[in-house]
């Protein structure tokens, strides 16, 4: 079958050795420059949802934490903070100081991955073996601390599963300092460097605004300028007692997203070092005896931003209904605003630089092969919506407009 | 009869396919090696470019569909040719230092064979990432000729005006200012030739998935290896002898401080490949036309004063 092309479309997936992930990207080209963009997600959908139903409520943090490998705390523990809400339940304070100290390392580790992954995105794969070789002993600690490298398992409604011994703290100490040297010589290696300058400087700028009415969140946001960070907005754990500041850049482009992850690695090992010195006595959970009827929502910051859960209760053994919303779901869409019109050089790094995570953002799709029917985003948006509205109506919630605030 | 066996032998064997075919993975795994060493990773064992090659001979050989079948066959073909006849044409005047006028006007013709070929192959192949790589390997290749060209009419200047790459090789160009400015500025070039980090912009892997030879597969595919292996032996001797003085000038040991310099080429290469990340295709041509040029005419005008005055280390 000859096909003639009428529109020149460069396809960025569905795989692409950009990321190893599935997706789709359709470029629509005029040379190098990109016109327009469509994004298509959903290969690899696995129902964690419908399968968190299914769930007793202490089975669902190992469900949850395998939604993403990397942010694979945060995600329980938003799921931890609404089940907690639902419960009234208030965790020891030895509990809230390690989660904040795991959620951390994870942090750490995870921007020092994105570095490198930026790094081996524009071709420069020394930063990407060097920020990778710098992210092991974090990944080291964090299997000391949970006995796993990923997927920690470590939250459980009511506190946590591991401890973290007092013997294990010099040793945390020691580590970190280390991987600050490491990470200070490569952020100033990165952000000395003119070539890099030159590469990552104006391209694939989100502003302000655009960013506001794409409601990214994330490093994308503070790299745009808006300083949102749930955990100085809404502060969950142990946040709340600890000294440290919300990083932000104001240009919005990918120099300045990779200057608000830097950062937040010193930011996140200081974090970690005030924990550690707080970190009080005493157990680590406690006795939770039921979860009652009703329902209660969580957020955590992961690293790539908020991650949202919300937990619906009938009483019984497992939620009736459990809602995931990962920062790349919101991320994602922001590319029509930040790459149109730029090379295809640049858009493919564009792409990288919200650190995206496929995994998190899956969603149905119902593609009939027959007819080549796919439900894109927007038809999802609307039946979404208006699956919304129809339980709203279900459980009686009063109607709000936005004219209201 | 004897004189056209011993052409043959010449071409085929040594110093020609073979020869160069085996230095040249050789070096392939040099390259990988020294990568991995300043990336912190073990890196390859010694054979693993032969094992690939091999491999890939083994391999089924895809057609695209809507992809012009004799181009894109012949393709891979014509840029060997042309490496195997500059890499012969360059040992053969190092070892036997015979030379007809034209020398390195031909060799600069040689050189531009493989970007050729990886034009017409990947624009045969119907795809649209190698459509965008053969419009990038196309200003690439504007923008790096006019710049090496140019460094190698320095060479001219500098040696009295000699062509023939065996009297060029009784110079040495790069131990004077103009000389040292030609011999960088082509170092880049040479990079972008081997499409090397930062100039790896038409193979880009993590845009356009490598984009000129995205549709190769199998035997061709290998003919291509082949063809960038025997590059990376031709164009760091083809810049040792004409900058560096060759292997036969220096007195005493003509073949180690020779595979010295040609060793100490290729770290530069892989150094320069392992210390940036890709640059744009505009920023690339703006590069090689802008500062290059600025740089090369700063050279031309240093070495016409150098020759008039008779002045050696301008």
């Amino acid at each position: 079958m000859k096909e003639s092309v009428n529109k020149p479309i460069l396809a960025v997936g569905p795989f692409h050795p950009l990321q190893e992930e599935m997706e789709y990207f359709q470029l629509t080209v005029d040379g190098e420059i990109v016109t327009d963009i469509d994004v298509r997600i959903s290969y690899n959908h696995r129902g964690i949802e419908r399968l968190s139903e299914t769930l007793q409520y202490d089975q669902i943090p190992f469900l949850v934490s395998r939604i993403c490998g990397i942010c694979s705390a945060s995600h329980p523990l938003a799921y931890i903070n609404a089940v907690e809400e639902i419960a009234g339940i208030t965790p020891p304070d030895r509990a809230l100081y390690v989660r904040t100290i795991i959620n951390e390392l994870e942090r750490i580790h995870s921007h020092l991955l994105w570095v490198g992954l930026g790094g081996h995105f524009i071709g420069y794969d020394t930063v990407f073996m060097w920020a990778w070789k710098y992210r092991e002993p974090v990944l080291d600690l964090l299997e000391a601390i949970t006995g796993n490298r990923n997927n920690y398992g470590n939250v459980k409604v009511g506190g946590c599963r591991e401890d973290i011994p007092n013997e294990l703290i010099p040793k945390i100490l020691k580590e970190l300092d280390l991987v600050e040297k490491k990470t200070d010589m490569l952020t100033k290696a990165i952000l000395d460097d003119p070539v890099l300058h030159v590469r990552l400087k104006g391209v694939g700028t989100l502003s302000k605004e655009d960013a506001i009415s794409y409601a990214v969140t994330g490093p994308t946001a503070r790299g745009s300028g808006i300083a949102i960070d749930v955990r100085h907005d809404d502060p969950y754990a142990a946040y709340a007692d600890l000294d440290w500041k919300v990083i932000t850049q104001t240009e919005g482009d990918v120099f300045a997203k990779a200057v608000v992850r830097l950062l937040e690695i010193f930011e996140s090992i200081k974090m970690v070092r005030q924990a550690l010195k707080k970190l009080p006595d005493g157990p680590i959970a406690v006795e939770v005896k039921e979860i009652p009827p009703g329902e209660g929502f969580g957020r955590a910051e992961a690293p790539r931003g908020e991650t949202f859960h919300y937990i619906r209760s009938d009483g019984g053994n497992r939620p009736v209904r459990h809602k995931v919303r990962a920062p790349s779901y919101v991320n994602v869409p922001s590319f029509k605003a930040s790459c149109i019109g730029q090379h295809i050089a640049d858009v493919t790094l564009t792409l990288a630089a919200v650190d995206p995570c496929y995994s998190c953002t899956e969603r149905l799709a119902v593609v009939d092969g027959r007819k080549n029917v796919v439900h894109d985003y927007d038809a999802l948006l609307r039946l979404s919506r208006e699956k919304t509205a129809r339980i709203k109506k279900e459980i009686g919630v009063p109607e709000i407009k936005l004219e209201d605030f | 009869m004897t004189e056209a066996l011993q052409n043959i032998f010449w071409i085929l064997v040594f110093p020609g396919f073979v020869f160069t075919i085996v230095l040249g993975l050789v070096a392939c795994w040099i390259v990988r090696k020294v990568s991995a060493l300043v990336q912190w990773r073990v890196g390859p064992p010694l054979f693993q470019p032969f094992y690939d090659v091999m491999k890939l001979m083994g391999k089924e050989t895809l057609i695209p569909q809507d992809g012009q079948r004799a181009v894109f066959i012949a393709a891979p073909i014509v840029g060997l040719a042309g490496v195997l006849l500059l890499s012969t044409m360059l040992w053969r005047t190092t070892i036997t230092q015979n030379d007809f006028v034209g020398d390195i006007i031909v060799a600069i013709y040689l050189m531009i064979l493989p970007s050729l070929a990886l034009i017409l192959g990947s624009s045969a192949s119907a795809s649209p990432h190698a459509s965008i790589g053969t419009s990038r390997e196309m200003k690439l290749v504007m923008g790096y000729e006019l710049p090496l060209v140019l460094a190698f009419i320095i060479v001219i200047i500098k040696t009295g005006g000699q062509l023939s790459l065996a009297e060029i090789t009784k110079f040495t160009p790069a131990l004077s200012i103009s000389g040292m400015l030609a011999f960088l500025v082509s170092l880049l070039c040479i990079q972008a030739k081997l499409g090397f980090v930062p100039f790896d912009i038409a193979e880009s892997e993590t845009e356009i998935a490598s984009g000129l030879i995205m549709e190769y597969s199998g035997p061709l595919l290998a003919v291509w290896k082949m063809m960038q292996a025997m590059m990376l032996v031709a164009l760091p001797l083809f810049l040792v002898m004409v900058f560096l003085g060759g292997f036969g000038t220096t007195a005493g040991w003509p073949l180690v401080w020779g595979i010295g310099k040609y060793v100490l080429v290729l770290v530069l290469i892989i150094l320069i490949k392992n210390t940036n990340p890709r640059v744009r295709i505009d920023q690339a041509m703006k590069f090689f036309w802008v500062y290059c040029g600025i740089a090369l005419a700063i050279a031309i005008i240093l070495a016409s004063i150098g020759s008039y005055y008779d002045i050696n280390w301008l």
